[in-house]
């Protein structure tokens, strides 16, 4: 029999509507898996009590027919980078001890209103600043999905706790932000669906900074349909973020509909990488094949400044992120290291609270944006990243829709990459683009590379039109009918 | 405006730039609801936002743009329909953020002109470079503890504009009048209220001097931390000599941030660390550029207030005022309201002279201003009836302006119950002229025998008779009928 954590929210939520199941058996039924899965390190902070007291609340409203929708007494995990009142609050970053935020970010506010519940604070890179969840001051994260080779996996990152935390059933789903790949390249790796809506539909206000012109928070699911009705809990116009956008929120859900009979899918030359693996060529060339069949047309598309895209990421990510990372001085809140002057204190805070990859990008972001280097950097930069807009907009004067694969590689072994910088920034080479021109995108799992480890693949509509997305989503997903599940991980284990 | 510094070489002259910070008159912050007011309890204003909490985004208030562009307008300025927030990047502990929000590449305000006119009644026009926004930082108290730093953040993201001249002063005088004049202006627009004491308005000052004939501009100091117009004129003064004479000693002058000490009178180095920053501007990713429609600049232009020089203007004339009345009269928007109520439907010059002498004499010597001025403008302006109809003469009005100081009565009732209404009954004019004739024979024998002035003694007597009510020029007359040979 299915346990109740390994529902997806959709079943979930026809259990609790038909009284089969309650919010507090499921909420308990994942707290279960939680306490089991302690080796996976996919959780900063659990917060048992609160989600029982959360789900009781849930059954209560139930109870008296006041059930708020389709997420009433769902589990989700929060990734550690939203702030939630009264619970730790830490960004994976040691400058962040002991910080418990008295606010509630708009996002996880939204998903509470909704009649979600929190079960706690999923583990991710430090800030944000990874791609396989191995730069947190908490420790890395497991990927769920092993090989017999006895070597632990990434689970990508940077919001790795998230994707492990869905893809070993410890929630139904979780909720994480993408800023050059970080739901989408962590979905791709652990087997499970990340969308990272278009810059603007969620609100960034009470979400620890990264790179504030990219930050998008989005959601983690074990299906397409379950993403649309995160989504719809998380996002709308929130005045307190002046770059949310004053948009009305569509049924997400209700434009699945299975039938994308005439839509153009468009394939970009340019995400073709020499040196490629054959196995996401196939991954590749396997979901073209998928939507030809669902009744779509295929067309050859160019997106001419892709290869500058991650360069570019490289200048614009690191610069904001040098900024937003300034407050964090020991002054206020979190990490302490005392001096003999302010200056001294900074520097030893500084020192201690922030991680290699961290200082990494505020060095670079300082430099790129430092006097007579501005422009030929920064400037430049922003330049380009208007190029690469337009492309996708012409692009999308073509087609509805664009495929490529979400990562160029299956999940890694821990501790591979760790000395190549520039090897690990790759890993973002396919998310990164769509990032800069600020575009809706959803990461599906396509089937098992060579090695039997999940592939995703990454489709890119236009800014707002998550429901196209969503709509082709949901039918990539049925054609590519995944359904392996990381071993030790499924039913009855 | 020949300001020159006598130098051992050379005679040298002076080039001053100001930068004025004027925080704007809103009830909340640039980015956050905090409230403004001046004068709470430390880090009682401080938001969410102020603090810089993790996770907290900047809104612009609405309000403070509106006014940035209100008062760019009253600076004859270019508004510019595009501009952008920018973060100018540098730690210090009462910057909560590690940035502060300003305008830097694109600001709201561009190139605008003020006029000032100087003692001499000449008139110069001061040319502006822009205007821009930016947040206020907190505020760091040394003194409290021989170890620690206090920080109060109340201050933090009140919403300041700073008025960048060009380099185009070249006198002290000139410097404090165009800094008046920008008080003055923003006054009149209720856009900060340009109280210097209180830092809400506050000048860095740019000098550098240059030989007497020389075109191009040598190096700058830039003086901070100066709070009223008397310390900015020492200010220049102290550093125009300072440089004069470390060029004539064959030295050189560093470009550098200076402190004045009001103490002193003189100027300092500041720390070192304001030494060699690098700012890192960037636009900031939280804020969308302000982008302006012609339509909500348009509303605003044409809901402002008339301003000083259109004032001044109209004063000359359509009321015949001098330029000096004028100007003292316009400086401030109170004392130019005030006086066109007492003016209104009478003489304007007399009632300049009124408020400009007598009013503005008692209140200088009774330590008030305008504002909490015992004498309303409507009861100087029926004091001026009563002297223009000849209830009373001047003399009584000033007493009866004496009695009204004190009591802020009506003019009319003093005058009624004091019975002080002047005597214009000829026939008991006439009966108080004969007694001091008949009383002073040798007097009125020195008058018969032409000896003018002493007319004026009669006067004087008749005037004390009467206790001052009858008409001097009509006891003037009978006597001298009376006293004619």
């Amino acid at each position: 029999m299915t346990q109740a954590n390994e529902l997806t929210i959709t079943e979930a939520r026809d259990a609790l509507i038909a009284g089969k199941l309650s919010a507090t058996e499921l909420t308990q039924s994942c707290l279960d898996a939680m306490a089991k899965a302690g080796e996976l390190n996919a959780f900063i902070t659990e917060t048992p009590e609160l989600a029982l007291e959360r789900a009781a609340q849930s059954d209560a409203r139930i109870a008296k027919g006041e059930s708020r929708g389709a997420l009433e007494g769902i589990p989700v995990a929060v990734k550690d980078l939203f702030c939630t009142k009264g619970v730790l609050t830490t960004a994976a970053s040691h400058i962040l001890d002991g910080f418990v935020p008295e606010y509630e970010s708009t996002v996880t506010e939204n998903l509470r209103n909704a009649g979600t519940v929190m079960t706690g604070k999923t583990n991710l890179d430090e800030f944000a600043m990874g791609s396989a969840n191995v730069t947190s001051y908490y420790g890395p994260v497991k990927n769920p999905w092993k090989l017999d080779d006895g070597k632990d996996r990434v689970p990508g990152g940077s919001s790795g706790g998230s994707a492990a935390a869905v893809a070993a059933h410890l929630s139904l789903a979780a909720i994480g932000t993408d800023t050059g790949g970080s739901i989408r390249q962590p979905a791709s790796f652990c087997g499970i669906v990340g969308m990272k809506p278009t810059y603007g539909r969620c609100s960034r206000w009470g979400t620890v900074a990264f790179a504030s012109s990219l930050d998008q928070a989005g959601p983690m699911t074990k299906t397409v349909r379950d993403a649309a009705i995160v989504l719809q809990g998380m996002a709308g116009h929130d005045k307190k973020d002046s770059t949310s956008a004053p948009v009305d929120l569509p049924d997400f859900a209700a434009a699945i509909t299975g039938d994308i009979r005439g839509m153009k899918i468009g394939i970009p030359k340019e995400y073709r990488i020499d040196g490629s693996p054959a196995e996401i060529d196939a991954i590749w060339r396997k979901g073209t094949d998928m939507f030809r069949d669902a009744g779509a047309e295929i067309v050859d598309i160019t997106l001419p400044h892709t290869k500058y895209a991650l360069p570019t990421y490289y200048i614009v990510a690191p610069a904001e992120a040098s900024s937003n990372l300034a407050r964090y001085d020991g002054v206020r809140y979190g990490l302490r290291v005392d001096g003999d002057s302010l200056d001294e204190m900074y520097e030893n805070t500084r020192a201690e609270g922030f991680g290699d990859e961290v200082k990494r990008r505020v060095l670079i972001g300082a430099y790129v944006l430092s006097a007579g280097y501005y422009d030929a950097y920064y400037v430049k930069a922003q330049k380009v990243r208007s190029r690469i807009a337009e492309d996708f907009k012409k692009a999308f004067a073509q087609v509805d829709v664009i495929l490529t694969p979400t990562a160029p590689s299956t999940a890694f072994a821990i501790g591979e990459k760790m000395d190549d910088p520039i090897a690990m920034y790759m890993n973002d080479v396919f998310t990164v683009p769509a990032s800069m021109a600020g575009l809706p995108c959803l990461s599906v799992p396509g089937g098992l590379g060579d090695d039997g480890l999940p592939l995703g693949l990454h489709l890119i509509s236009k800014p707002f039109d998550e429901e196209t997305l969503f709509r082709a989503g949901d039918v990539l997903e049925k054609q590519a009918n995944f359904t392996a599940i990381p071993a030790g991980w499924g039913a009855g284990q | 405006m020949s300001y020159l510094i006598k130098g051992e070489t050379a005679d040298w002259e002076l080039v001053i730039g100001l930068e004025v910070h004027a925080q704007v008159i809103s009830n909340s912050k640039l980015f956050s609801g905090s409230a403004t007011s001046f004068g709470a309890d430390p880090n009682s204003h401080v938001s969410l936002v102020d603090a810089a909490m993790p996770g907290m985004l900047p809104v612009i208030n609405a309000h403070c743009i509106d006014q940035a562009i209100k008062t760019g307008l009253g600076l004859n300025a270019v508004i510019n329909r595009h501009s952008v927030f920018e973060r100018k990047n540098y730690f210090y502990a009462d910057l909560p953020q590690g940035y502060q929000i300003s305008q830097f590449l694109h600001p709201i305000v561009g190139e605008g002109m003020l006029e000032i006119q100087l003692k001499d009644g000449s008139i110069r026009e001061i040319a502006i470079e822009r205007l821009h926004m930016e947040q206020d930082a907190g505020k760091s108290i040394h003194d409290k503890d021989p170890r620690r730093t206090y920080i109060d953040l109340n201050r933090a993201g009140v919403c300041l504009m700073e008025i960048v001249s060009h380099p185009a002063m070249y006198t002290p005088e000139e410097a404090a009048a165009y800094v008046r004049k920008i008080r003055s202006i923003v006054r009149y627009l209720e856009t900060c209220d340009g109280n210097m004491e209180e830092g809400s308005m506050r000048a860095d000052v740019n000098v550098s001097v240059r030989k007497f004939g020389e075109t191009g501009l040598r190096t700058r100091t830039e003086t901070k931390n100066v709070n009223s117009v008397r310390f900015m004129m020492q200010a220049i003064e102290f550093e125009a000599q300072r440089h004069v004479e470390v060029w004539e000693s064959g030295g050189e002058v560093k470009q550098e941030t200076r402190l004045f000490d009001p103490d002193t009178g003189e100027t300092r180095p500041m720390r070192s660390k304001e030494e060699a920053h690098d700012y890192r501007y960037f636009p900031d990713p939280d804020l969308l550029p302000v982008e302006l429609s012609e339509a909500q600049i348009d509303a605003i232009r044409s809901a402002m207030p008339e301003l000083p020089d259109e004032k001044k203007r109209r004063f000359m004339a359509e009321l015949g005022l001098s330029a000096y009345d004028a100007d003292v009269l316009v400086a401030e928007r109170e004392t130019a309201n005030y006086f066109e109520i007492v003016a209104k439907g009478r003489d304007a010059k007399v009632a300049a002279n009124w408020v400009i002498s007598n009013l503005f004499g008692a209140l200088n010597a009774a330590d008030k201003d305008i504002s909490n001025s015992p004498v309303s403008a409507q009861n100087l302006g029926k004091l001026l009836g009563l002297m223009a109809n000849e209830t009373i003469s001047g003399r009584i009005a000033k007493e009866v302006f004496e009695i009204m100081f004190e009591t802020g009565s009506d003019p009319e009732k003093i005058v009624q119950e004091k019975g002080l209404k002047q005597i214009t009954d000829s026939g008991a004019i006439e009966a108080a002229v004969d007694q001091a004739i008949a009383d002073n024979p040798d007097q009125a024998d020195e008058v018969r025998q032409g000896n003018g002035k002493a007319i004026g003694w009669f006067v004087g007597q008749v005037m004390q008779k009467t206790q001052g009510k009858a008409n001097p020029q009509a006891v003037n007359k009978m006597l001298r009928d009376k006293l004619s040979t």
